[in-house]
């Protein structure tokens, strides 16, 4: 096995277009654990702890640009929590403050799980993932970018580089069933956004299907939008929860996400 | 491979296998077997320690991740002999019994009490949910925090 640690991200590109089976790691929150069980023996694993472009988050032009190696803990401060509530309010769902003090943004999107908690409250906004190989950049937008279950759009050469979301400044919340408030992975979970300009309703499901996923409704449709979320839902029975708990899960949550947006 | 880091303030060399984890580092290589090893999954907090100051599960950080960084230990925590406030309180409260998350919980208390001086409940709740503790019931063990915040103000 061997390590590589870029400095820059055109050290990493090149790194990743030479070795394109090397598996990158940031926060080594999902990695380890496949490294520590032996459930994973890669060739190389390439460590972007080092790549200075990757980390924080920037302002441009009234967007917001996440870097891939933004941590949980960060999206919870002050300034992004007012900007993203309801990714703000996913991250502090996430395990544990160990947990969030190493896991990023950039790889829920690698690791692109059914349950990946930052996943809804982004495809809510509406959010563009923002990739780059040694062939250049592109951007596709999240759900385009979700392909499977823990499958992405990612070439073998590429990485992610950053989220890019608008914040649509409409209120919105996050919500997530467990068996406890810390270190769940989520049963079922619902992002809820209601854009009174637009009179439009937002709401992306987790855990209850092979990707998050969005659905929408125009705001007089408000009554029968629990029931619309549920029918969108493709949940599986598994160790975590049954189909049609998950489906019944969801028709509540989005009624009291509903009523907690709205009142 | 070679990595050289900076823990508990002095700096050290090891040569790691690649894919080890700052856990096994810690306890096989470099004789600090404070860091506890249990779940290997980030679930139970054992091994939590602080690397650049930041809280964090060793288990989950890739030896060569941490080279050229800063890590403290639990073994690092008290200064000139002395236990640190936090181990201090931990024993006068009683808040162990067979002792075997007690590092995790010092480290993440430490780590609580350095953010948030005089923390709430609900804080130290929150700040300690990623440590497992399946003997006390945690009563003591929040007993103890709360004396080691008093202890600092």
């Amino acid at each position: 096995m061997e390590v590589l640690t870029p400095r820059s991200l055109e050290e990493a590109l090149g790194l990743k277009a030479e070795r394109p089976d090397a598996v990158p790691i940031q926060g080594g929150t999902d990695l380890m654990v496949e490294l520590n069980f032996d459930r994973s023996r890669p060739d190389a694993i390439l460590n972007l702890n080092e790549v200075a472009e990757l980390r924080g988050f920037a302002r441009e032009n009234g967007a917001l640009r996440l870097g891939s190696g933004l941590t949980y803990t960060e999206v919870m401060e002050e300034e992004l929590a007012g900007l993203l509530p309801a990714l703000a309010e996913a991250s502090r769902t996430v395990g544990s403050p160990q947990i969030r003090n190493r896991g990023t943004i950039g790889g829920n999107l690698g690791t692109a799980s059914p349950a990946g908690d930052a996943l809804p409250p982004l495809l809510v906004e509406a959010a563009e993932v923002e990739v780059a190989s040694a062939r250049g950049p592109r951007t596709l937008p999240l759900a385009e970018f979700l392909v499977g279950p823990k499958r992405n759009a990612l070439a073998e050469d590429e990485l992610v580089v950053a989220v890019r979301v608008t914040p649509s400044g409409s209120r919105q919340t996050f919500m997530k069933v467990g068996p406890r408030n810390a270190m769940v992975i989520a049963v079922c979970s619902l992002a809820l956004a209601v854009d009174r300009e637009r009179e439009e309703i937002r709401a992306a499901y987790g855990s209850a299907g092979p990707v998050p996923a969005l659905v929408t409704a125009p705001l007089g449709e408000r009554e029968q939008f629990p029931e619309r979320v549920a029918a969108a839902a493709s949940p599986i029975d598994d160790v975590r929860g049954t189909a049609a708990y998950r489906r019944h899960a969801l028709r509540v949550l989005t009624a009291r996400a509903l009523e907690r947006v709205l009142t | 491979m070679k990595i050289e880091l900076t823990i508990n303030g002095e700096r050290r060399e090891a040569d790691v296998w690649e894919g080890e984890s700052l856990l096994f580092t810690l306890r096989e290589h470099l004789g600090l077997p404070g860091s506890k090893n249990a779940c290997e999954q980030g679930e139970c907090g054992s091994c939590s320690v602080l690397l650049d100051g930041r809280l964090v599960c060793a288990c989950l950080v890739l030896a060569a991740q941490a080279d050229g960084h800063e890590v403290v230990t639990v073994e690092g925590l008290g200064e000139d002999g002395q236990l640190h406030r936090v181990q201090q309180a931990f024993v006068d409260a009683g808040a162990v019994q067979c002792g075997f998350c007690t590092p995790g919980l010092v480290v993440a208390t430490a780590a609580l009490l350095e953010r948030s001086p005089e923390p709430t409940d609900d804080e130290i709740r929150e700040a300690l949910s990623g440590n497992l503790c399946r003997c006390t019931g945690y009563q003591k063990i929040f007993d103890a925090v709360r004396a080691a915040a008093g202890a600092t103000s």
